[in-house]
């Protein structure tokens, strides 16, 4: 091939020349270039290589379908492989390079690869690496180099630079495709007062309009009135998925240009009330020998490169068909002044165009040229469907038509297998009860005025004309086969699957088209199969005496085209990845030292270090003053729901195991709920501020699902009962205040509240004032020291927990963060996030004796049945290294001294160093518990980390088990 | 994507609901056998084609809503309140 720019016509600006490069070469092309047209005009015919043998690669098509021109665009952070150059436009200082070639696409040593055909053929991964003894280690060992050598493009390992964004659109009717069909659509809906939206592909409007001659100015036209009748225009759109409700991905590509710091791309998601798909179709290959060498492309697309880009891609063609569309080719060509002749498989035809020689029942089979096209070999075509050579035509551009195919990928999506038409010889789309319509060459309408009668009648839901055969109907024809020497005739260019690849993948046994193509990777490359599918399928209806209706088609998924994933991640990257919840008090926890650490969405102090401490120190140092002092801590994430009513007491009754209705006012009572199948669900504990209102206090994790469970619960199951739910977790902050001086604490900075034992009780809950703000205290402990939360509207924390620190640094206190305030719940065997895994029991965690007797709960039948008494169950026990030196490990495995079998006996959920016990300490869920092991041996087993430590069981109440220092 | 009407709301991207579960399940009174809580715990049958399932309007109104739902479409149909009270409310006043 040997292409040239025509000095005239084209949709390019020539008063804009673009400078750009190809493997290091600078050429120059023109505004409205693509990649491709802009290469081919300056005579580039190689451009890439194929992905098994490494065979030359030309250009091939003038759309998404190319399979040839796959080239790597932009350098450095920038760079992006696998672009399809022809739908690719040209913008100056373009960089691109060939891939899947060393050194370079025109002389690349991989060559070696086709002489080894017979090795590569299809299933050679599976044949040489899997099912054979050390296969799959082999394959292992060899998969580096062989997907280097067979592979596509190499994109940048540095993170994307390019910013994406996702907006969202509704619209009455979106059109999909703006060709003849597209354009009618658009204006007959919008001209009955519809809102709709035209997507498209290419960068330039007006789809097959722009490969025909004069077509340009009537596309331009068209496209203006719609602009008149307000209809949102989008081009370098492309529909990529439809999915439930109507509802269409798409991409646009807002910018080129890696230098601009604008976006990349945007991902719509667009609900329209119908959409009507004018994708067009796509021009079949011929299989015949050689068919992959440069110079030969689709028929169609010398008609696009000619007409649109003023573009020749040859001086000398032949054209190969099947059916009449090619006839307009050989005029267009003849008009740029390219003589051509063109071959034509059926015994007769249209009328040739002139100055056309045209060579009735000829078809092609194989090309000549040992690196570009220099011939094809042409002969007549048997009734047995061989063909002889009987001559060779001198060319260098082969223009093949093999008949269309219409794009019902869309469809499909939605479900609807596409079903066989045998008017076209092609499958249209299925049908759906969806309001999606297809029109135009998408439905099989191939004429251009029939097309546009299509669109018109898809724009407003009439019924328009169906597809015909014609005067001189399309010849079903697939592959070329010839007698003797095997020739190489590729069907997905891709992939390099050939012909045979398909017939020997059949004889193996591969006699499901959805096997086959995942044997020989027929139409699993980025192009989907938008070339290789129909005539795959038809060498294997062949090869298995099957009709292609019978043999039946593979499933198109999203996406239509290949996208990058940070289009879909839009603007969800990096902190924007997922929400981040901070407390009322964060700020005030950064200022005074904390290092903070996630948990679930939310941040929260992990510890306050003093200079030169470590975590260990700090948490450490943190506990000993808990114990010894007071400290302070920042608990606003606990969930907190008011539950009001007249039967908010009744509710709570039948949430919580234990009971709640007579909690008496200015009390407070923890509790456990149980899920339906009686497994433990979450605690927390529920405050009693008046006869009707409660304060429920849940689990960080586990606040909105507890909020959804109690709507649930009372609009669908007990809808009787007078319960309001306030989900108040974001408007109160929370500080508990622990440790043997923390009513001292309190005293300082309350006036109003009495709190002294008699006044106000283990579990008494209080109203006061500290800092001049409303707070409620309750007298809870979670560290098992006499302790106090205080919680106060979020606006108020900074004020109050100033106040509480400014009183609690002179009696020696500490801030202490979630770290410490695990490790003193360990000590008090408190269970909490990692025991309450969704399989424990009451039971289980030795709570059994909270479930009240008097009274039913959910989970209360589920919790007793058979299979959760068992003595074999997992339950809650303590456990402490043999040798106080050692240090404990969650996750590790727990079994007798000497033996791991399986999952073990058991595992350790939870650790911490115990200053108070001089060693560590930590969890554990162990078959049989307490009963079965206390004060036994068991070997805690971690060899990924410290090895095997021997440990023994012990109750998991390890500090102060009457609870005397929390009651004191 | 699924689009569900929410009585309150409006037409809403399912994204802004949670599943909730199967709605043709009774629950048995809190003090009913083992058995009957077995039954309506794990018992359940998974239809093909149009089924009642709980959508929970989580990021809306927060209302429990029955939904008829296409298992092999998708395609939803009726969209009621789950509250018996509310839904009735909304039948009379149609
Ligand atoms: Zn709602």
């Amino acid at each position: 091939m040997s292409g040239y720019r025509l000095d005239q016509g084209g949709l390019i600006d020539r008063a804009d020349p673009l400078t750009f490069t190809f493997d290091g070469t600078e050429y120059q092309g023109f505004g409205g270039d693509s990649l491709a047209s802009a290469l081919m005009a300056n005579g580039v015919d190689v451009v890439g290589r194929g992905f098994k043998y490494h065979r030359p690669r030309g250009v091939m098509s003038a759309g998404v379908e190319e399979g040839g021109a796959i080239l790597t665009v932009g350098s450095g952070r920038f760079r992006e492989p696998n672009v399809k150059a022809p739908v690719q436009p040209l913008y100056q200082g373009l960089v691109s390079s060939g891939q899947n070639a060393w050194p370079s696409v025109r002389r690349d040593v991989g060559r070696i690869n086709d002489v080894m055909k017979r090795f590569l053929a299809a299933g050679f991964y599976y044949k040489t690496f899997f099912g054979v003894r050390g296969g799959t280690k082999d394959w292992m060992l060899f998969e580096k180099v062989i997907r280097r050598a067979a592979g596509m493009g190499r994109a940048s390992r540095a993170p994307d630079p390019d910013r994406y964004e996702t907006a969202h659109a509704t619209c009455d009717l979106l059109v999909v495709g703006s060709g003849p069909a597209g354009l009618a659509a658009a204006k007959a809906a919008a001209g009955a007062g519809k809102d709709v939206i035209l997507a498209e592909q290419d960068f330039t409007l007006g789809g097959s309009f722009l490969a025909r001659s004069g077509g340009i100015e009537q596309a331009v036209a068209a496209i203006e009135g719609l602009r008149a009748a307000g209809v949102t225009i989008m081009p370098r759109t492309c529909v990529f998925g439809l999915y439930d409700g109507c509802v269409a991905g798409m991409i646009e590509q807002v910018s080129d240009d890696p230098g601009l710091h604008g976006v990349r791309q945007r991902t719509w998601v667009v609900r329209p009330r119908e959409i009507v798909l004018a994708t067009g179709a796509i021009e079949q290959p011929l299989a015949f020998g050689n068919n992959d060498c440069p110079g030969v492309m689709q028929a169609g697309a010398v008609s696009t490169y000619l007409n649109r880009y003023a573009v020749a891609p040859g001086k000398r063609a032949v054209i190969a068909t099947t059916n009449d569309s090619a006839y307009a080719v050989a005029a267009d060509l003849v008009t740029a002044g390219i003589p051509v002749t063109l071959i034509d498989a059926r015994p007769s035809g249209p009328d040739a165009p002139e100055g056309v020689k045209v060579m009735h029942g000829t078809v092609p089979i194989r090309t000549t040229g040992s690196y570009v096209l220099e011939g094809v070999d042409v002969g007549p075509l048997a009734e047995d469907g061989y063909a002889t050579v009987s001559r060779t035509l001198p060319c260098d551009l082969l223009a093949v038509s093999g008949g269309w195919t219409p794009v019902v990928h869309l469809t499909s999506h939605r479900g609807p297998k596409p079903v066989w038409n045998d008017t076209i010889h092609g499958f249209l789309a299925g049908s759906t009860t969806e309001p999606i319509r297809t029109c135009g060459a998408a439905a099989g309408i191939y004429a251009h005025d029939d097309c546009v009668a299509s669109g018109q009648a898809a724009g407003t839901g009439d019924a328009g004309p169906q597809p015909e055969a014609g005067p001189h109907p399309a010849m079903p024809l697939y592959e070329i086969k010839t007698h003797g020497k095997k020739l190489k005739r590729f069907i997905d260019p891709q992939h390099d699957v050939t012909a045979d690849d398909v017939r020997l993948a059949e004889r193996e046994g591969f006699v499901s088209i959805e096997h086959n193509k995942r044997y020989t990777t027929l139409g699993m490359a980025t192009d989907q199969g938008k070339v290789g599918n129909i005539i795959g399928i038809a060498i294997m209806a062949d090869a298995s005496g099957r009709t292609i209706a019978e043999t039946g088609t593979t499933t198109f998924r999203p996406p239509y085209s290949p996208i990058s994933i940070g289009a879909l991640a839009g603007r969800g990257t990096y902190m924007h990845f997922r929400p981040v919840r901070r407390t009322p008090l964060h700020e005030w926890n950064l200022a005074n030292g904390a290092v903070m650490t996630d948990a679930g969405l939310w941040k929260r102090p992990w510890y306050f270090p003093l200079e030169g401490e470590s975590v260990d120190d700090a948490y450490i140092r943190e506990m000993k003053a808990v114990r010894a002092t007071v400290g302070l801590c920042d608990v606003s994430s606990l969930g907190k729901i008011m539950v009001q009513g007249p039967d908010a007491g009744d509710f709570l009754n039948r949430v919580y195991v234990n009971g709640f209705a007579k909690l008496p006012v200015g009390k407070a009572r923890y509790g456990v709920m149980l899920r339906d199948d009686g497994m433990v669900y979450d605690d927390g504990t529920v405050w009693r501020m008046s006869d009707t209102d409660f304060l429920m206090t849940t689990t960080t994790a586990n606040a909105a699902g507890v909020m959804a469970k109690l709507e649930e619960l009372l609009q669908t199951r007990w809808p009787d009962l007078k319960v309001q739910l306030t989900s108040v977790s974001d408007q109160w902050a929370g500080i508990a205040v622990a440790g043997p001086k923390s009513r001292e604490t309190l005293q300082a900075v309350t006036t109003d509240c009495d709190l002294s034992d008699a006044a106000f009780p283990f579990m008494g809950i209080r109203e006061a004032r500290i800092a001049g703000a409303d707070v409620w205290i309750a007298r809870i402990s979670f560290s098992g020291e006499r302790a106090f939360e205080v919680y106060v509207r979020g606006g108020a924390a900074d004020a109050v927990m100033q106040a509480l620190w400014d009183a609690a640094r002179p009696l020696d206190g500490v801030l202490y963060g979630t770290e410490a305030l695990g490790a003193l719940r360990i000590e008090k065997g408190h269970v909490a996030g990692s025991e309450l895994d969704g399989r424990t029991s009451l039971h289980d965690l030795g709570l059994g004796g909270m479930a009240s007797s008097k009274k039913a709960f959910i989970g209360k039948a589920m919790m007793d049945r058979e299979g959760m008494r068992d003595p074999d169950r997992l339950q809650l026990v303590g456990v402490a290294p043999v040798d106080a030196s050692r240090r404990l490990r969650a996750g590790a495995l727990l079994d007798t001294r000497t033996d791991l079998i399986d999952h073990g006996q058991g595992f350790i959920t939870a650790v911490t160093d115990s200053p108070d016990l001089g060693h560590w300490i930590g969890l554990a869920l162990v078959k049989g518990g307490l009963e079965r092991w206390e004060g036994k041996e068991m070997t805690s087993y971690d060899p990924a980390r410290d090895g095997n430590t021997a440990v023994r069981i012990l109750s998991p109440h390890f500090f102060d088990p009457k609870g005397e220092r929390m009651h004191g | 994507m699924i689009r569900i009407t929410c009585p309150f709301c409006g037409e809403r991207d399912h994204s802004e609901f949670s599943y909730g579960g199967d709605a043709t399940v009774a629950y048995p009174a809190l003090d009913a056998s083992v058995e009957d809580w077995n039954e309506a715990v794990y018992l359940r049958s998974n239809p093909r084609g149009p089924h009642k399932e709980y959508w929970h309007h989580l990021n809306g109104c927060r209302a429990w809503l029955i939904v008829e739902r296409d298992t092999l479409t998708h395609e939803v149909g009726k969209v009621e309140f789950a509250h018996p009270g509310l839904r009735n409310a909304v039948r009379t006043s149609v």
